[in-house]
């Protein structure tokens, strides 16, 4: 409860929206983009952040809808979720 | 009098070595998917081993016409004897170096009853690689630096003059090579300029993703029914050997500015590099459909289908909306030739199609 208050407001630092919103994302973990041809593949984490990150910015609240959806603790949900805005934004610089 | 009542269309460009096809075949293929057997297609090329002119399933008959080199008169002398024969209704070259011939050709072929859809011998100038950069800054498109040269000893001390390696060598009408160092450079020097003369052209290497537009100018600004694609495998030459469909609407709007500018009439093919930064880069502009022209048929947007319209005057159906995410992926295969049919194109110029029964 505590990691929630601490990340609570705090927007990640990610591609922009209109970047992410544009990927198509397969249940397979293949994601396309449509305007650069790049492909690549996700675990089934990736996904399940992928896709939140597609529609929310806001940290907490997709730790805390990890944690609805998944047996995840909220650190390791930060955690993960902060590493792979961090891929993300190396992908689509 | 003409033998058949159907449309009779003669493509060029019926090579298709696999570094580096023709985009006859292609075009025949999109223009067989949208037509059928409604549609008589005769395939032109220069040398009996060109492997459309063999494909039955494409080409309903097929001939050799004079190389370029030999100059107008001798091509258009051939055409018409084809003519006598075919009754060519539209001709769609689709090889670079047959353009400027062609260009000057189109209203003797029109006497002839031969309709083409090709652009003015200005445009074709001015999409030249020498006069690309001019055309790039008069659309508002970036494009890499290039400076002509007529001797290779540029390469010796061509660091000090601000182009340090890697360079890419180009010759004016084809041909482009990666150069690493001086020797490469001077390699690549010497073949472009025996094959393509005089100046050779040096462009700074742009590092990025190759992704390439095809489409088709009206002669009035208008680019219509764009398709891009992004390589995703290249040959040792760098053409596409697979690639995707793409759309992007920064793209879209640099190839309309492109053909806005060029006022272009006719396919267009647009090469350009995203570089680093996510910018567009023009590379180079060809005056033809590409040889990966049959993705467009695949997307929904079959281009050569859409000139043929444009061609005849008919009215043009609606195209689909860009449709991103459909791979190509080319491949080499064998086509069995009867002797009689290799015999015929090499003694006579001439063939029609026999299939080959095992």
């Amino acid at each position: 409860m505590e990691n929630n208050q601490a990340s609570e407001g705090r927007s990640l630092e990610l591609p922009k929206p209109e970047v992410l919103k544009r990927l198509a994302l397969s249940d397979s973990g293949f994601v396309f983009d449509p305007v650069t041809g790049n492909s690549f593949t996700v675990n089934g984490s990736g996904l399940a952040i992928l896709r939140r990150l597609q529609h929310e910015t806001d940290l907490s609240r997709i730790v805390a809808s990890l944690g609805e959806a998944f047996e995840v603790d909220t650190l390791s949900a930060e955690r993960d979720v902060i590493e792979f805005a961090n891929l993300l934004r190396n992908t689509f610089r | 009098m003409k033998p058949d009542a159907r449309l009779t269309v003669a493509i060029t460009g019926m090579n298709a070595v696999p570094d580096n096809p023709g985009a006859g075949l292609a075009v025949a293929r999109c223009l067989r998917e949208a037509y059928g057997e409604r549609l008589r297609i005769v395939g032109l090329g220069y040398d009996a081993l060109d492997p459309g002119l063999h494909r039955q399933e494409y080409c309903d008959s097929a001939h050799l016409i004079s190389y370029p080199g030999s100059g107008s008169d001798a091509l258009f002398d051939r055409l018409a004897e084809i003519h006598e024969i075919e009754h060519i209704d539209v001709l769609l070259p689709c090889l670079d170096a047959e353009l400027p011939l062609l260009v000057n050709l189109a209203p003797r072929l029109a006497e002839l009853g031969i309709r083409s859809y090709l652009p003015s011998r200005e445009q074709l100038a001015k999409r030249a690689k020498d006069r690309l950069a001019e055309l790039a800054r008069e659309a508002g498109t970036a494009s890499p630096e290039t400076l002509p040269i007529t001797h290779a000893d540029f390469f010796r001390d061509c660091d000090r003059k601000g182009w340090p390696f890697p360079l890419v060598v180009k010759g004016v009408f084809y041909d482009a090579r990666m150069a690493a160092n001086r020797e490469e450079a001077e390699v690549a020097f010497r073949a472009i300029a025996a094959e393509w003369g005089l100046p050779v052209l040096v462009q700074r290497r742009i590092t990025g993703e190759e992704c390439n537009l095809a489409g088709i100018g009206d002669g009035h600004g208008a680019l219509l029914g764009e398709v891009m694609m992004k390589k995703r495998a290249t040959t040792s030459r760098g053409k596409a050997w697979a690639g995707i469909s793409i759309h992007d609407e920064e793209l879209s709007a640099a190839a309309h500015r492109l053909v806005a500018a060029l006022q272009w009439k006719g396919p267009i093919e647009i090469e350009v590099m995203r570089d680093n930064r996510g910018i567009y880069q023009l590379i180079e502009i060809n005056p033809r459909f590409p040889a990966w022209i049959y993705l467009s048929h695949g997307v929904g947007r079959n281009l050569p289908a859409l000139l043929l319209a444009l061609v005849l005057g008919e009215k043009t159906l609606p195209l689909a909306p860009p449709r991103p995410g459909l791979l190509f992926i080319r491949y080499a295969q064998e086509t069995l030739v009867p002797l009689s049919s290799f015999e015929s194109l090499m003694v006579e110029g001439r063939s029609a199609l026999e299939s080959e029964k095992p």
